[in-house]
């Protein structure tokens, strides 16, 4: 029984993680290569969603709903870009987290004067509902499984991307040495718009696939870009192998704690104590393993050259 | 390039920035002015609910002079003040339910009872948020940059969901404050006295914040902030200045966090989430990065933005994110740089 | 050597595969300046950095009179009287000659600790601080915001500032870089005038200024120093010149 528990929970963990994965691998190479924080991150998390729920009403597809999602997280991300986040690139941080901050409640508030406070409707087509059968009789939900494989496909085409392919040769030298490449004659303001786009559709997917599991509301992004940051300082700004470290690390450490500490404490104490002890202490886990490994390793754990 | 005014070995030169009665020493006058006197027409007037809302305006200002201190003299741009505002809340919240329950908050290893007076409540509040930020900022201050800014957000987000899921004092639902804490002399209850109670610790912040940036802990927080090779090199080491500067920041946040929670009888883990740092942000950067009066002028647009803004959409916070956008990209000085003129550094 | 103010021991630092410093010693004595010279690369960034205190040396140990200060902080340097002036000029920019100055005196006298009394009327910090800046010749200046310096008045508030920390011994980093004759003769003449009162460590790639000033030379070389001697000796080296073909302007 507890086995089968187990196995669920590492699975849901995994699953947190590769959805954190694509939320904080945006974040980070916009942060590597630009150097800028961006706080609206999650706004294109929202977008995402959104989109997604809105085609797949309207057209009765999933799998178009994704694609329009992810299209149009990325084109409202290059639109940002262009019009607001150019002008921050040279800015000190405080400007940026408020510029950024202010994008937030644009974009929430906006969503919420065009759809409404109350949660759009969004589910997994249904062959993608019902269970899998896994090793030790455990059954998972398969749409949680193809998020998992959905992660794991996104982390090997980003390693392609960035390891073998012009663009990421730009990316790379860009996080190095920004300077430099405009010198070497790259188009920098392509590259950036296009870095940003990419991140902000990865993070539209990541809010679609997560919206049809959980739900579709406006501030749906917040809690999640808030793990993001965790996530990418834990895992050193600037690192796409530090983000997924760090995505799989919190994903882990988070869901295992929320099931076993409150199990833990009913061992030794009252049930009613234990829940709250438990739990209270679970929602601050991540927080506190961040703190401790920053100070051991200020910059996280793979830094880049930065 | 030469000195126009008078030089002296002996002193500074006399410069405007002395003078009271020049452009920005108006501009300061006048707001602390119509701060004082509206509320207390609007009380004679009978309008109570005008009275409450400048107290509000103040205390939001107080908490944002606690936070300028960091982010605008200090250079430490703290994402996570709502930590303090809040535990400052719940002192006053957690000691007042004690003392109405009469019940003590602690048995072990002393006995800690509940309180209902005001003058404990602040100092109990100013002691334990001088103490989390002592913790707080010994671990974050080792980090910079954009490492900084996410450390602190990620404490106070601890302390979010801490008090969110702790069930004794009223978890995700907050804590209803039944009484209203006491002063020695004179009726706390009465609106416009607990805005003058209020008025007063905004002064205070304030007065304090000015004296502490002429001193010589001033100057050196302010030469850690704009080299602190330099200031290294000069023989002060710059991590424990901040840390000092840090912790007074979060004291005057954390009673303003009190004064907030007394005058509305409730406190809720919202005054510890990230939202309310981004906004005491907000309103920092508003009135005016580094300027005395800048939080004040913050504290005032940004509440009256929510309360005519609001009145009319109920989207205003889109506007203000406009707006912000705008402070941000074109007016990097705020409003007190647009009233009052750019500051001059000495 | 025991009168020595300050003395590097067998300094050893390397970064990956780099020795950047290379069993380095040398020493300053009271009332001389030792001109520290070698070509691009040599290390002199690197070993100044161990000196004051920016890097750690891996082997070896540097002596402030007799206090070892290998692992002690730049500030604590700073207060037991090591000045220090930097190659690329690093004051407050917005703030007043007087008070980049003022920062020293204010270490020197106690810690920043207190909140009380306005800096702008204190005697105890403006007095020193003007001293010190009538010493560099630049009391003249004494409010003007540095940004609105010139580049060689900059110089000569650098190495104001390392004065009023009342040093004993002053460590300047290629302080004449970046001046025109003139400004270089000056700062020259000034540099001549303190030497009495303050040893100094002069790293200096200006040729002219290290012969006219040095009582010692050392030549520092891919982290070694080759040479060590008065102007004359290492004017006549030939593995000097070989190390500077192309570089002296002699």
């Amino acid at each position: 029984m507890s086995v089968t528990l187990l196995i669920e929970q590492l699975l849901n963990g995994v699953q947190l993680g590769t959805m954190l994965f694509l939320m904080a691998s945006g974040l980070t190479l916009v942060f590597g290569v630009m150097g800028l924080i961006n706080l609206a991150h999650g706004s294109f998390y929202m977008v995402g969603a959104y989109a997604t729920a809105a085609v797949t009403a309207s057209t009765g597809s999933f799998l178009i709903g994704l694609g329009a999602g992810m299209a149009a997280a990325a084109m409202v991300g290059a639109l940002v870009e262009l019009l607001v986040i150019r002008r921050l690139y040279h800015r000190p941080h405080l400007d940026q987290v408020l510029a950024t901050f202010a994008l937030i409640l644009i974009f929430s508030e906006g969503t919420r004067w065009i759809f409404g406070s109350s949660p759009m409707r969004l589910s997994p087509p249904s062959w993608l509902t019902g269970f899998v059968t896994l090793p030790g009789d455990t059954r998972y939900p398969i749409y949680r499984l193809m998020l998992i494989g959905v992660g794991i496909v996104i982390s090997i085409a980003l390693y392609v991307l960035i390891s073998k392919t012009r663009l990421g040769m730009r990316i790379r030298a860009g996080e190095s040495d920004r300077e430099m490449i405009g010198a070497l004659g790259v188009n920098i303001s392509k590259l950036y718009t296009v870095v940003f786009a990419l991140g902000a559709g990865l993070a539209g997917l990541a809010g679609a696939l997560v919206g049809a599991l959980q739900s579709v509301q406006v501030g749906m992004g917040e809690p999640v870009l808030i793990l993001a940051f965790v996530v990418i300082v834990i895992g050193g700004i600037g690192s796409i192998k530090g983000a997924l470290f760090g995505a799989l690390l919190v994903g882990v450490v988070d869901t295992l704690g929320r099931v076993y500490l409150p199990l833990f404490f009913q061992t030794f104490m009252p049930p009613s104590e234990a829940t709250g002890v438990g739990s209270s202490l679970a929602a601050m886990l991540i927080y506190i393993l961040m703190a401790v490994i920053l100070a051991f390793k200020p910059k996280g754990l793979f830094a880049a050259n930065d | 390039m030469t000195n126009t005014t008078s030089l002296s070995k002996n002193a500074a030169p006399v410069t405007d920035a002395d003078s009271h009665f020049d452009r920005k020493g108006l501009v300061q006058m006048i707001l602390l002015g119509l701060l004082l006197l509206l509320p207390v027409a609007a009380y004679f007037l009978g309008h109570t609910y005008y009275v409450n809302l400048a107290s509000r305006v103040t205390i939001i200002a107080m908490a944002a002079v606690g936070l300028n201190l960091a982010i605008g003299y200090g250079g430490m741009v703290s994402f996570g003040h709502a930590a303090y505002f809040g535990l400052g809340g719940y002192v006053a919240g957690i000691s007042a339910y004690h003392a109405f329950d009469l019940t003590p908050f602690m048995s072990w290893p002393f006995s800690v009872p509940g309180s209902d007076s005001l003058l404990v409540v602040w100092l109990a509040a100013v002691v334990l948020c001088a103490l989390l930020a002592l913790a707080i900022g010994a671990i974050s201050l080792r980090t910079t940059g954009v490492y900084f800014i996410m450390i602190t957000l990620a404490f106070a987000q601890m302390i979010y969901y801490f008090a969110n899921s702790w069930p004794t004092y009223g978890g995700q639902d907050g804590l209803p404050i039944y009484i209203r804490n006491t002063l020695p002399l004179v009726d706390s209850t009465d609106a416009l006295t607990y805005f003058l109670i209020c008025f007063t610790g905004l002064v205070f912040a304030m007065a304090l914040t000015s004296r502490l940036m002429k001193s010589r802990f001033g100057a050196a927080l302010t030469m850690a902030r704009l080299n602190d090779v330099r200031l290294a090199t000069a023989g002060v080491s710059p991590y424990p200045i901040r840390l000092v500067a840090f912790v007074i920041s979060a004291a005057i946040t954390g009673l303003a966090g009190a004064l907030y929670a007394d005058l509305n009888g409730f406190v809720s883990p919202s005054m510890l989430s990230w939202h309310f740092s981004g906004e005491l942000m907000v309103i920092v950067i508003l009135g005016g990065v580094g300027r005395l009066y800048g939080p004040l002028a913050g504290a005032v647009l940004f509440v009256m933005m929510e309360t005519l803004l609001g009145g009319i959409t109920e989207y205003w916070q889109l506007f203000l994110g406009l707006v912000l956008l705008g402070v941000v990209l074109f007016a990097k000085h705020g409003v007190m740089g647009w009233l009052a003129g750019s500051e001059r550094n000495e | 050597m025991s009168d020595a103010i300050l003395s590097l021991q067998n300094l050893h630092k390397r970064f990956g595969a780099l020795q950047a410093t290379n069993d380095v010693s040398l020493d300053l004595r009271p009332g001389e300046i030792h001109a520290l010279i070698g070509p691009n690369g040599a290390g002199k960034s690197t070993l100044i950095g161990q000196i004051a205190g920016s890097l750690r040396p891996d082997e070896g140990r540097v002596y402030l009179a007799d206090t070892d200060i290998t692992t002690m902080s730049i500030a604590e340097r700073a207060r037991l009287g090591l000045g220090r002036s930097f190659q690329v000029s690093s004051l407050a920019e917005p703030l007043s000659v007087m008070r980049n100055v003022m920062m020293g005196v204010q270490a020197l006298q106690s810690h920043s600790f207190r909140f009380w009394k306005p800096v702008a009327r204190d005697q105890q910090l403006l007095k020193p601080a003007y001293e010190a800046l009538e010493r560099m010749q630049l009391s003249h200046r004494a409010w003007t915001p540095v940004f609105e310096l010139s580049h060689g008045e900059r110089r000569q508030v650098e190495v104001a500032c390392a004065l009023a920390l009342k040093p004993r011994a002053l460590l300047l980093d290629e302080p004449m870089a970046g001046l025109g004759p003139e400004g270089s003769a000056k700062l020259t003449e000034l540099l001549e005038a303190l030497k009495l009162e303050v040893p100094i460590l002069l790293i200096e790639h200006d040729m002219e200024a290290v012969f006219r000033l040095a009582d010692r030379i050392s030549v520092l070389v891919s982290g070694s120093v080759i040479a060590h001697g008065d102007s004359q000796t290492i004017k006549q080296d030939p593995r000097v010149r070989e190390a500077y073909l192309g570089d002296s302007d002699a």
